[in-house]
């Protein structure tokens, strides 16, 4: 019932915000909605805490730790997202950017949105989880050319078509999963059941699931973001408006990678090698150093951040594909912690460059004394996507390279390297931005507290302290990702 | 007809299949692409309602027609419209080096039987031996889509993707369970009316639907 009610109040919300339109209140609606899916989520979460997983809707939904922490996620930055994106749509759409079509469509699109990426976590059927992965990308297809500028459309297209043709990549995998599943657990519905195939997943043949891992791999991956695979990424963060941004990086990342983990633990139990973990330990690695120097060669502001998005995704799916048990909560930590900061940063990148009318870094400057929220919210959001103590991030990339150390020191060499690399090229960029007087340029900007502050308030509690259903939940994930 | 026939006839419509692919790959105009695009459609269809009269599996039909109605008639029609619209029904694309694009190809088909025996090992399904073709087809739309620059091409290619796709999972396992399979055919319609729209805001901003105006989004020195 209740997930039925997480499902459905963003599915409506949608339908709701595209009646609305352009009217004055929209977005109060759209926070309305959001906040009650936040409150749907905690209802759920509150359930999985007390009783355990939760399989319901005739094995439809499954819905356990792993699950449970990312669906709350998604739908508490959401929330915070809509909180933001109120000011910042207004003022865009006062000037002209966006027309009273591009309102109502932004709306309902980011609704839908929402509701597409807690189906893929909330679904037990591995086939279904690739169809809510491809909603996903298709609602904010015409998101990211919300502002019909020729950069936007051709960032828009590269979105559509490389994911699309990355998503399909993902469908032979699924399908191949589902002839192994069949030769095991007969033909159905029921042969795509994660939590069927999970248990007779040393049943399966392992030529098969490994065959499929590839093209899954590949196929997720490119939604994740990882190198070779990244090249929508930065573009569609760029042009996009910037709240698209926000959720783009913070969650459906996120999501992406968590339906390469879920393959992932099946295609273990039929190899009982370690050959899937090396895959992504690969693409991880590639993807953090690649990502590193090319955060050195940036001077848009919103691609900097999407390149530390897929530096960070790339430790992520790295800490995965090592496996273990402090890797493995170091990842689930990291997961949390990056979109927690990584979409507080994009607020208050949102807000800076609709100060200056610019995304171009060299011409954003004296953020502290023109806006100190904006100013202090950048600095200490980039402190903690850096890695620095006492934020969360620093936790989780502690226990990562700590496993790393211990399983494979060579690699924590380039782990290290590929953080330090990131560390001076955002503070090289940052600190003129926020420092110095202010340009003529600036134009004051009456800025959104409340989801900057809560986000970095929480990334820092994270790093000083887990809280106890979380750490149970980690733990729980662990178990099982193992 | 027994058995065996049906089977010869199946793999004649694979290679169909498979021939229409290399047509989309080298076929220059636009709109004699869309025709091979719902010729194949069309194979497709046929060979799926055979599969599903051999095995007895009847919500194979439902698919068969599915195919039929999605891509054989309203997506091409769609397109159709949209040619004409955009005035591009006469737009002929350069394409340099065809040697080459045919010989990646027919690299490309060779691979996908290499990389599909393990499967062919396997199963014991009478649809054993068009998997590769399948795969064949996965691959040579991705080759189209990324050789041609023009968004139409590009986007024939993604739904020619789509068919592989579609094939490979009747060939292998006799179709996927029918909510995943009808949730495809949703992502593929929502998927062509989002084509539709961009093919507009493309046209307004470009005045061509030829990729290689756009390159603005680069990687900056």
């Amino acid at each position: 019932m209740i997930l039925l009610i997480l499902l459905g109040v963003p599915l409506f919300s949608a339908v709701v915000l595209a009646f609305v339109g352009d009217r004055k209140f929209a977005p109060e609606i759209n926070i309305l909605g959001s906040a009650a899916t936040f409150g749907a989520g905690i209802a759920l979460s509150l359930q999985v805490y007390l009783h355990g997983p939760i399989i319901a809707g005739g094995k439809f939904f499954f819905v356990d730790a792993f699950s449970v922490y990312l669906a709350i996620l998604t739908s508490f930055v959401s929330m915070t997202t809509a909180m933001f994106s109120r000011g910042y749509m207004r003022r865009e759409r006062e000037h002209g950017r966006v027309g009273k079509k591009g309102m109502r469509f932004y709306h309902a699109m980011f609704q839908l949105f929402i509701s597409a990426m807690l189906l893929v976590l909330l679904t037990n059927n591995v086939g279904v989880l690739w169809i809510a992965m491809e909603l996903a990308t298709l609602s904010t297809v015409l998101l990211v050319s919300l502002y019909r500028t020729p950069t936007a459309i051709e960032a828009a297209w590269k979105y559509f078509i490389l994911c699309g043709v990355g998503i399909a990549q993902a469908l032979f995998g699924t399908v191949l999963l589902y002839f192994a599943a069949e030769r095991v657990l007969g033909a159905g519905g029921e042969a795509l059941l994660w939590t069927n195939l999970s248990m007779v997943s040393d049943k399966l043949e392992p030529t098969i699931l490994s065959l499929a891992f590839v093209f899954l791999t590949v196929g997720y991956g490119t939604k994740v973001g990882l190198v070779p695979l990244h090249n929508w990424l930065p573009d569609a963060h760029s042009e996009g408006p910037t709240p698209i941004s926000a959720v783009l990086s913070g969650l459906l990342l996120n999501v992406a990678l968590y339906a390469l983990v879920r393959c992932k633990v099946l295609v273990d139990g039929a190899t009982g090698t370690h050959q899937a973990g090396y895959i992504m330990m690969g693409f991880g690695l590639l993807s953090i150093l690649v990502a590193a120097f090319s955060l050195l060669r940036q001077k848009d502001i919103k691609r900097m951040f999407a390149y530390s998005s897929i530096e960070h995704m790339g430790i992520a799916t790295f800490a995965f594909g090592l496996g273990g048990q402090i890797a493995t909560f170091g990842a689930l930590l990291h997961m949390l912690v990056h979109s927690l900061t990584k979409s507080s940063i994009f607020f208050t990148v949102g807000h800076a460059c609709q100060m200056h009318d610019t995304q171009e870094m060299n011409k954003i400057k004296g953020l502290f004394r023109s806006n100190p929220l904006v100013g202090w919210g950048l600095m200490f959001g980039v402190m903690a996507i850096a890695g620095m103590p006492p934020f969360g991030v620093f936790t989780s990339e502690f226990l990562i390279l700590t496993a790393t150390m211990k399983d494979a020191p060579f690699l924590a060499l380039l782990l290290l390297i590929g953080i330090g690399v990131a560390f001076a090229a955002l503070f090289r960029r940052v600190i003129p931005m926020v420092a110095g007087p202010i340009p003529s340029i600036a134009k004051p900007l009456k800025a959104a507290h409340v989801p900057v502050i809560l986000h970095l308030i929480l990334v820092l509690l994270l790093g000083l302290y887990i809280p106890k259903f979380l750490a149970q939940w980690f733990h729980s994930a662990v178990g099982l990702l193992k | 007809m027994s058995i065996e026939l049906l089977a010869q006839i199946n793999k004649d419509f694979a290679a169909l299949i498979l021939l229409t692919s290399f047509g989309l790959l080298v076929q220059r105009r636009i709109y004699a692409l869309l025709l091979i695009f719902a010729w194949q459609g069309l194979f497709l269809s046929i060979s799926t309602a055979i599969v599903g009269f051999v095995s007895g599996m009847h919500h194979l039909y439902i698919a068969a027609i599915l195919t039929l109605v999605l891509k054989v008639i309203f997506i091409p029609y769609i397109l159709h419209v949209l040619i004409h619209r955009l005035q591009i029904y006469k737009e002929v694309e350069n394409l340099t080096s065809l040697p080459m694009i045919m010989l990646i190809g027919i690299v490309l088909v060779i691979f996908s039987y290499h990389v599909t025996a393990p499967i062919r090992e396997l199963s014991t399904l009478m649809t054993r031996s068009t998997i590769a073709i399948a795969l064949a087809t996965v691959m040579l739309g991705l080759l189209m889509m990324i050789t041609r620059s023009h968004a139409v091409t590009q986007v024939i290619g993604f739904l020619a993707m789509e068919n592989g796709l579609f094939f490979a999972a009747t060939s292998t396992t006799y179709g996927m369970p029918f909510v995943v399979e009808l949730g495809v055919a949703l992502d593929i319609l929502i998927a062509a009316f989002i084509f539709g729209i961009f093919f507009f805001h493309i046209r307004n901003t470009f005045d061509s639907l030829d990729m290689e105006e756009m390159t603005k989004l680069k990687e900056e020195d």
